[in-house]
C-alpha cells in the first residue's frame, strides 16, 4: 500500500514518512496541496495523511479535492488543534477519515491506518 | 426572632474596604440621614402641634374654671350680701315705723321679734333697745340681758356714728355663733336710741352649704382678721383662724392661686362683703378642678406617643426597605460585572491556552518524530540496538513528548470546554481531568489527591466546561486550605436524592471554615483572603455555575478538622435562560 504525507513541516513529514518506510510502508511526502494534488494524479495512492493547518489551501479542502479525484481513498488527518476527545466523537467517519492530534504516536498512527484500510502490509 | 435578624444586610458593610471602592453609595450614611430628616420633617411639626394644643387646652381649661368659680363667688356674695341687707332694711324700717317709746316697750318689742321671726323665717334670734347712754331699755329674747351697759363697746361707738353696725360672729353670752345688726333710731330731739338684733348664722351656712361646688370646693366667711365665720369643710370650724393667707382688700370679685399647709395648689375666689366685716372666700383644690383635664392630657400624650411611634416605624421601615433593595441591586450589578470580567478572563485564558498548546504541538510533533525515527533507525538498521544508553535516552524523549502532548491535549480540552455545550459527561472523568491540572502542585507540596469513581456511576447530560470550572475552583480552594502533605479526597457515586443523577464530594483535611462563615462562603464578595489577592466570587461563581447546570451545591466543615464539598448533578440539564449565558460566554 501506498501512502501520502502532506505536512508544511518538512522535518516531521521527512521524518514521519522515513518511519513508515522503515516498516515496510511505501510513504511519499510533500509540503503544500498543490504538490500533493499533482503527487496523487501521478502515483495511486490508498491514503493520504494530512496536516489540517497549511498555508493556502488547508487539509480540509485538500481533502475534498483529493475525494474528488480519488474517490477511493482514505484521510488521516493529523493536527495541533482541538483536543483528542473532539475527535473522538467523530471517529472514523464513514470508515474513510480519522483525526488526530498531533504529537502522534506511531502505534496509534498504525492503528488508525488498520481501522480504515485493513491490512495495511509492511511488518511492523 | 433574634434581633440579628432585623439588621438589615447592608448595616455591616464596613466603612473602608480595601481595594478600589466597591459600592456605589454608603448605605449606612443614606440609611441614618434619610431616617433623620423623614423623622424631622414628619415629628417635628406633630409635636408642636400637640403641643400648642396642650398648652391651649390647659389654658382653656384653667380658664373655665376660674370663671366658673369667680362666678359662683360673686352670686353667692350676692346672696349673702342681700341677706344682711334685707334683715338691715327691716330693723331701718322697723325704727323708722316705730316711735322711740313703743320701741322701748318690751309687749310691742316682743310683737315685732314674732312678727320679723314669722316674716323672715329663721335668722332673728332676739331685739334689744339701747338707749343713747349705751344701757338696754328693753329687751326680748331667750336670755336675760336687760340693763347691760354697752356704751363702752367698740360698736356702739360705730353706730353712732354711722347709723348702722353689723358685727362680725361670735359667741356671745349664749355660746351659739350669731351676729349683730344694730341701727340707730334718731329722734325728734336729736337724742337717738339703738335697735340691735341678733341673727343665727344657720341662712349663712345653709346657703354656704348647699352650693355645688366642684373640685372638693370649700366655701365660707371670714372676717377681716382671718377668723372662720362659718364651718367650713377643710379649712377649720367657726371662730377658729383660717390656715390660709388673708386675702387683700379688693372690691371686685377675685381669684388668687394659693398653696395650703399640705402643699397642695388651690385656687381661691374671695369677695369683700360691702358694709360688713365679711369676707367670702371659696378654696378649691386644682388637682380636682384638673382632673378632667389630666384625662383629656393622657388621651393627648397617647395620641403622641402611638402616633410617633406609627411614623417611627414607617420611616424605619421604609428607610430600611428602600436603602436595602438599593444595596442588593448594587450588589447584583457588582455580581454580574464581575461574572462578566470572569467569563472574559476564563475566554481569553481559553484562547491562548488553545494557541499556546497549538504552537507547542507542532515542534513537539517533530521531536516526537525525529526521536521516533533515531529510535526507529536504531531497531530496524539494528546498527546501535546494542547500546540500551542511547535506546535509553531516545525513550527519554518520546516519554517526555508523550508527557508534553497529554498536557497540551489537556488544555484544548480546557479551552474548547469553555463554549458552552451539553454532551454526554462520565463526570469521573472530568474530576481526573480536572485534578490532573494541579496535579503537579500537588506533588511539590505532597498533597495526596485521591479519586474514588464507584463503577455505577452514569453518564449525565450537562455542560462539561461548567462541571471543569465547579471542579477546578473547589479544588484550588481545597488545594490553598490543605497543608504540605493534606488529603484531598473526591468520590463520585450515585446520588441518593429523588431523580437520581451523580453526587461528588470533595473532601479536604485542611484548615476547615469556622461556623459563622459557613453560611456565608457562597455569598459574593465573601473572602478570608481579602487583601491577599482574593476576590471572594470563586466560591460564588461555583455557586451560580452549579445552579445553572441545575445541580445543588452544599458545605459542611469544621475547624482542624476539614471542609467537604458535597455536589449534586442532575442527570439532565435545566433549559437554560438568558442571563445564564454571562459565565460561558466567549
Amino acid at each position: 500500500m501506498r501512502v501520502l504525507l502532506v505536512d508544511d513541516e518538512v522535518d516531521l513529514a521527512s521524518a514521519l514518512a522515513e518511519r513508515l518506510d522503515l516498516r515496510g510502508i511505501q510513504a511519499d511526502w510533500v509540503t503544500t496541496a498543490h504538490a500533493a494534488l499533482d503527487k496523487a494524479d501521478a502515483v495511486d495512492y490508498d491514503l493520504a495523511i494530512l496536516d489540517v493547518k497549511m498555508p493556502k489551501i488547508g487539509g480540509l479542502e485538500l481533502r475534498e479535492r483529493l475525494h474528488e479525484r480519488h474517490p477511493r481513498m482514505k484521510f488521516i488527518f493529523v493536527t495541533g488543534y482541538g483536543s483528542e476527545m473532539d475527535f473522538n466523537k467523530v471517529k472514523c467517519k464513514a470508515g474513510e477519515t480519522c483525526y488526530m492530534v498531533k504529537p502522534v504516536a506511531i502505534e496509534d498512527l498504525l492503528k488508525r491506518m488498520k481501522e480504515l484500510i485493513g491490512d495495511i502490509g509492511g511488518d511492523q | 426572632m433574634p434581633v440579628r435578624n432585623l439588621i438589615p444586610s447592608f448595616w455591616n458593610i464596613p466603612d473602608h474596604l480595601p481595594g478600589p471602592p466597591r459600592y456605589l453609595f454608603n448605605y449606612r450614611r443614606i440609611w441614618k440621614w434619610s431616617v433623620l430628616l423623614t423623622s424631622v420633617v414628619a415629628l417635628l411639626p406633630l409635636i408642636f402641634i400637640t403641643l400648642v394644643d396642650y398648652k391651649m387646652t390647659e389654658q382653656a381649661f384653667e380658664s373655665e374654671f376660674r370663671s366658673t368659680t369667680a362666678r359662683v363667688v360673686a352670686n353667692t356674695q350676692r346672696a349673702i350680701g342681700f341677706f344682711l341687707i334685707e334683715r338691715r332694711a327691716a330693723l331701718d324700717f322697723i325704727v323708722r315705723d316705730n316711735p322711740a317709746d313703743d320701741l322701748s316697750d318690751p309687749i310691742r318689742l316682743a310683737f315685732i321679734l314674732d312678727a320679723l321671726q314669722k316674716s323672715f323665717g329663721g335668722g332673728f334670734v332676739d331685739l334689744g333697745v339701747i338707749g343713747s347712754n349705751g344701757e338696754q331699755e328693753a329687751y326680748v329674747g331667750d336670755f336675760e340681758l336687760y340693763d347691760k351697759d354697752y356704751h363702752e363697746q367698740p360698736w356702739f361707738r360705730q353706730v353712732v356714728e354711722r347709723g348702722v353696725y353689723v358685727s362680725d360672729i361670735f359667741l356671745g353670752f349664749r355660746q351659739v355663733p350669731h351676729l349683730v345688726i344694730a341701727v340707730k333710731q334718731t329722734m325728734p330731739d336729736g337724742d337717738f336710741q339703738i335697735l340691735r338684733a341678733s341673727v343665727g348664722i344657720a341662712p349663712f351656712e345653709d346657703l354656704l352649704a348647699n352650693l355645688e361646688l366642684g373640685g372638693l370646693g370649700d366655701a365660707f366667711i371670714i372676717n377681716r382678721d382671718g377668723i372662720l365665720q362659718t364651718n367650713s369643710r377643710y379649712h377649720g370650724q367657726v371662730l377658729d383662724y383660717l390656715d390660709l393667707p388673708i386675702p387683700e382688700f379688693s372690691l371686685a370679685t377675685e381669684l388668687i392661686d394659693a398653696v395650703n399647709p399640705d402643699g397642695e395648689k388651690l385656687l381661691i375666689g374671695y369677695r369683700f362683703i360691702q358694709d360688713t366685716p365679711f369676707i367670702l372666700m371659696i378654696v378649691k383644690k386644682k388637682q380636682d378642678l384638673m382632673r378632667s383635664w389630666h384625662r383629656t392630657r393622657l388621651g393627648l400624650i397617647l395620641f403622641l406617643v402611638i402616633s410617633v411611634t406609627l411614623i417611627l416605624g414607617v420611616i424605619l421601615g421604609t428607610a430600611t426597605y428602600m436603602v436595602n433593595n438599593m444595596y442588593v441591586a448594587d450588589e447584583k450589578r457588582l455580581v454580574s460585572l464581575h461574572h462578566v470580567e470572569y467569563a472574559n478572563k476564563m475566554a481569553s485564558i481559553g484562547r491562548m491556552a488553545a494557541s499556546v498548546a497549538h504552537e507547542i504541538n507542532n515542534p513537539l510533533a517533530i521531536i516526537g518524530e525525529k526521536a521516533g525515527l533515531i529510535k526507529d533507525l536504531f531497531t530496524f538498521k539494528k546498527s546501535y540496538s546494542a547500546d540500551e544508553k542511547l535506546i535509553g535516552l531516545v525513550d527519554a524523549i518520546s516519554a517526555s513528548v508523550k508527557r508534553a502532548g497529554r498536557i497540551t491535549k489537556r488544555l484544548l480540552t480546557f479551552a474548547r470546554n469553555l463554549e458552552a455545550s451539553v454532551e454526554e459527561i462520565n463526570v469521573g472523568e472530568v474530576a481526573y481531568e480536572v485534578f490532573s491540572f494541579i496535579e503537579k502542585q500537588a506533588q511539590v507540596r505532597e498533597v495526596q489527591i485521591s479519586i474514588e469513581v464507584s463503577p455505577e456511576t452514569a453518564n449525565i447530560h450537562s455542560d462539561r466546561g461548567k462541571l471543569q470550572q465547579i471542579f477546578l475552583n473547589i479544588v484550588n480552594n481545597a488545594c490553598a486550605a490543605v497543608p504540605d502533605g493534606g488529603h484531598i479526597n473526591v468520590q463520585v457515586a450515585p446520588s441518593t436524592g429523588p431523580g437520581g443523577g451523580v453526587s461528588v464530594r470533595i473532601s479536604d483535611d485542611g484548615c476547615g471554615i469556622p461556623k459563622e462563615d459557613l453560611n456565608r462562603i457562597f455569598e459574593p464578595f465573601f473572602s478570608t483572603k481579602t487583601g491577599q489577592g482574593g476576590t471572594g466570587l470563586g466560591l460564588s461563581i461555583t455557586y451560580s455555575l452549579v445552579h445553572e447546570i441545575g445541580g445543588e451545591i452544599a458545605v459542611s466543615s469544621e475547624v482542624g478538622v476539614g471542609t467537604t464539598f458535597e455536589i449534586h448533578l442532575p442527570m439532565t440539564m435545566p433549559p437554560r435562560k438568558g442571563q445564564d449565558d454571562a459565565c460561558t460566554a466567549g
